[in-house]
């Protein structure tokens, strides 16, 4: 399993872009980051998810 | 005063009012920022959602500057790690420092706050600490690189006003750096107050999204920043300690 934004998912194996393609994150407007390090947007495609990682998508919101 | 530039880590801005972005519906934020001639926004980092039609940069005109802030984080690692992810989402380098840890007063943690500043300005980040108005701590910030500094007017969310003004006049007279009154201003009078002092910039969010007319509410802070801002450059008359002065010539008819 695969705890992305505190779920755990059943995504082990797939690579993160397979992962967002299958959801409605607008993958322009996020950042990622996979047990506490930041992936830049061009390793989303090589990278494979695996047992265990803690996966966090975090986008803008309103704030002051 | 079109010379007259807020200069933040090297980029210019005419607009000396920093404009939040919570607590108020995404489809108000455009005519606030148009109506506040705001050029910084700020904005927090949180998980995303999936729904595609709610994301916020597209609320936001175009050539505004975006201030990703730090709120959420307890301590300066923290702070470091959403700063960081707010630079992968693609949108500048400016941070604004927000450490927090309490929930019932939400005060800034000074002393965290210059580890992160210290941190982030050695990344290239441009640090934008917002912090309780405390000298050393301040000068604490300059050294540690910070491009401002961002006092608390009174606790934030809680519109009281200049409660720490005293600490802010120092810090205006003390700091090198643009001293930005964040947190607490509820009303345009306190801002322009805060602007005739000498502040640089004045950052409101709570006074905007807890009025009645959110834009009608920008344009008045709008104006009244101005007005301060103008009244500082024009430097303010005297104070008589006692008596009065005419403003009238006091002969040339009647009684002379």
């Amino acid at each position: 399993m695969v705890r992305i934004n505190g779920e755990e998912l059943d995504v082990a194996g797939s690579t993160l872009s397979e992962y967002l393609s299958k959801t409605d994150y607008d993958a322009n407007r996020i950042a990622v980051e996979i047990n506490n390090n930041i992936l830049p947007k061009d390793k989303y495609s090589k990278t494979v998810l695996r047992d265990g990682d803690i996966v966090e998508i975090v986008s803008f919101v309103g704030g002051g | 005063m079109t010379d007259d530039k807020l200069i933040i880590g090297g980029h210019e801005f005419t607009s000396r009012f920093i404009l939040g972005s919570g607590k108020y519906s995404l489809s108000l934020i455009e005519s606030a920022v148009r109506d506040a001639g705001a050029q910084i926004i700020t904005l927090a980092v949180r998980r995303a959602n999936t729904n595609k039609n709610e994301n916020i940069l597209d609320f936001i005109p175009k050539g505004v500057t975006l201030l990703p802030n730090t709120s959420g984080a307890r301590n300066a690692d923290e702070a470091v790690r959403i700063a960081r992810l707010a630079r992968e989402l693609g949108c500048g380098d400016f941070i604004k420092i927000e450490i927090m840890r309490d929930t019932k007063y939400l005060l800034p943690d000074n002393s965290e706050t210059v580890k992160a500043t210290d941190i982030l300005a050695r990344e290239g980040f441009v640090v934008m600490p917002y912090m309780y108005p405390d000298l050393n701590i301040a000068r604490d910030l300059v050294n540690a690189g910070a491009s401002c500094v961002m006092p608390l007017a009174s606790p934030i969310g809680s519109n009281k006003g200049l409660e720490t003004k005293e600490f802010i006049k120092i810090l205006i007279d003390e700091i090198p750096l643009p001293v930005i009154v964040d947190a607490g201003i509820g009303r345009p009078s306190q801002a322009c107050e805060a602007m005739e002092m000498g502040a640089a910039a004045i950052m409101a969010n709570t006074a905007l999204a807890t009025a009645g007319d959110v834009a009608l509410m920008a344009s008045a802070f709008k104006l009244a920043i101005e007005a301060g801002r103008r009244a500082y450059l024009a430097k303010l008359g005297r104070v008589l300690t006692r008596g009065a002065s005419a403003s009238d010539p006091l002969t040339g008819f009647l009684h002379d």
